[in-house]
């Protein structure tokens, strides 16, 4: 009697626990739809031109995300730049040579940097690291010249902002590639090895290749976390309205926009124009998000996992 | 093949082996920079009114962030109490009933979407479905925020988690005549429990640091939480204000508001990862 009342609620579970998944679908649909809603004001007036306009004034109800789009690409790119050889190098240090016992610590510790909080990268990056680039790294990179690095050294800018972003994302690409160098099948290393290959040989003849498609995948990923990240770049990157060649000049992000003067926005069609933004923003997430998704799939098709 | 003499491929290797061995105490380095900045800073601006006293106006002595370190908690307790019980029952239905269906592939791919969108745009999202309507900045708004986050992260490791469980398990207590939920909230989620622990911890210590989502749904205060339906004072955000004040008590209280932080989080996660390591280890 008592079970045949306890079977009853099974159904009951079953919903319950489909409603918690579908809660998931209807989350993601909610925010494109809430955000395309909210950004109707901004995409009647401005059209497509807002894409393209680098005009920012709120005092003039004038507003284009050319600026933001810009510094978040470019951020972004500085932070791919330094992260992906990092990473690289580091996954292999850590399958290829370190003792197991050193790369579990030194694992542990990369990992540890995904662990920090956002605002604690922004605390060190405005306070501790922002002079030590006005002081150390910018006049030394000043005197190469050429209209990357061009201006006065102030610290903080859109360099600054990259080498921060990249700090970031540098544990995500880096677990990622190291579990791809570890299914390399170790008979493949040992063949090239026994052939008398050094261990760099190994690594750029066999597991690198082997590993490639994975690696690009890993690079997805860590894209799609620095084209999102808000807290660090909003204290480094010096909130300017204006896009400039030199990487040492304040810029803006999508994000930092967002963050900065979300509260601000008193008009309507000012708040509107900032949706706006985080919609082109998660839309370009997404999108990241689904070619890493399928690409790391389609790999470990490949590779027999999964 | 190009003849290349045996000693300059061993001298390559062993240049690679150098660089490979310094971009990892380059990694080394910026975590220890960080943490040691944190600590040298933060330690110093904390004291008993640190942790008691409400937030002081600028210029005036003393003061501390009392009322933000019970925002903090009051908004991680109410997103804890919505996202993980969601979460938990997200991740049964992936594991238990949707594994190789048309629609859990769907629960699972936009699962993972979720989780990559910037939080950010949670924040944004949030602001419109609650804010807006509400008329009023609010704990809740930032709770519901941090539970957004938290749902698909639970969700997952949940996946995770019970899918290690043997099958075998869940077919004897099937067979012994026990309804499913009973199968698998009492065997299934038992034979996981630690793993579902750890997961949890990670997911909590990480909106705990969170920042973006709560600038524009819970706001700041500098007030003892009355009721979580107006702004409420939280740590991160009152780091972000502070840091950006011209005034170095602020300054100052920003930095001890970091450590504490820091602190939390790193501790929860080293404590919760040490607590795998020993699993595996033994």
């Amino acid at each position: 009697m008592q079970l045949q009342r306890q079977r009853n609620f099974d159904p009951t579970f079953r919903w319950l626990a489909t409603g918690c998944g579908a809660l998931i679908i209807l989350l993601v649909a909610g925010i494109f739809w809430e955000l395309y809603q909210g950004s109707q004001l901004s995409l009647e007036k401005f059209g497509f031109g807002f894409l393209f306009s680098q005009a920012w004034n709120p005092v003039k109800a004038d507003f284009g995300a050319a600026s933001g789009i810009y510094g978040t690409l470019v951020s972004t790119a500085i932070a791919m730049f330094i992260a992906v050889p990092l990473s690289l190098v580091i996954s292999l240090f850590l399958v290829e040579l370190a003792p197991p016992r050193v790369s579990r610590v030194v694992g542990a510790a990369i990992e540890l940097l995904a662990a920090i909080p956002s605002i604690i990268y922004g605390m060190w990056g405005l306070f501790v690291f922002a002079p030590f680039m006005a002081d150390h790294v910018q006049p030394a990179l000043a005197r190469i010249g050429g209209p990357l690095f061009k201006g006065p050294p102030m610290g903080i800018g859109m360099l600054t902002a990259g080498i921060i972003l990249a700090l970031m994302i540098l544990p995500f690409i880096t677990s990622v590639t190291r579990d791809i160098f570890l299914m390399v099948p170790a008979v493949v290393k040992e063949s090239a090895y026994g052939m008398g290959s050094t261990t760099w040989e190994v690594s750029r003849k066999v597991t690198v290749p082997y590993g490639i498609q994975g690696i690009v995948g890993a690079c997805f990923l860590g894209l799609g976390r620095a084209i999102g990240e808000t807290m660090a770049v909003t204290f480094v990157i010096g909130n300017r309205h204006e896009i400039s060649a030199s990487l040492f000049s304040a810029a803006n992000s999508i994000a930092s926009t967002l963050a900065n003067e979300f509260t601000e926005a008193s008009e309507d069609i000012y708040l509107s124009s900032l949706v706006e933004l985080g919609l082109v923003l998660f839309a370009v997430t997404f999108l990241l998000q689904l070619a890493a998704q399928m690409w790391l799939k389609r790999t470990k098709r490949k590779m027999g996992v999964a | 093949m190009r003849e290349r003499s045996i000693a300059a491929r061993r001298f390559k290797d062993l240049l690679v082996k150098i660089l490979a061995s310094l971009a990892a105490l380059v990694g080394i380095a910026f975590l220890v920079w960080i943490l040691y900045v944190v600590l040298a800073r933060g330690v110093s601006a904390i004291n008993w009114d640190f942790f008691t006293q409400r937030p002081a106006p600028p210029g005036m002595a003393g003061g501390g962030v009392g009322s933000a370190i019970v925002g903090t908690l009051l908004m991680t307790g109410l997103a804890l109490l919505i996202g993980v019980p969601t979460g938990l029952l997200g991740g049964v239905y992936l594991s238990e009933f949707g594994q190789h269906n048309r629609f859990g592939e769907w629960v699972r791919f936009t699962c993972n979407m979720l989780m990559g969108t910037p939080s950010i745009i949670i924040g944004v999202f949030v602001y419109i479905i609650m804010v807006v309507p509400m008329k009023n900045f609010s704990g809740y708004a930032g709770a519901v925020a941090l539970a957004v986050i938290m749902l698909p992260v639970v969700t997952r490791t949940t996946e995770d988690m019970l899918s290690l469980v043997p099958s075998a398990l869940r077919e004897s207590a099937l067979a012994l005549g026990a309804p499913r939920w009973k199968v698998t909230l009492g065997v299934v989620f038992r034979a996981a429990r630690n793993g579902l622990i750890t997961g949890i911890l990670l997911a909590v210590a990480r909106v705990t640091g969170e920042t973006a989502p709560l600038l524009f749904t819970a706001l700041n205060s500098p007030y003892w939480p009355q009721s979580l339906n107006e702004p409420i004072g939280n740590l991160t955000v009152t780091i972000f204000n502070y840091a950006m004040s011209p005034y170095p008590d602020w300054q100052a209280m920003a930095w001890g508001a970091s450590f504490l932080i820091t602190a939390g989080v790193l501790g929860a996660t080293i404590f919760t990862r040490s607590l795998l390591w020993f699993r595996s280890y033994r």
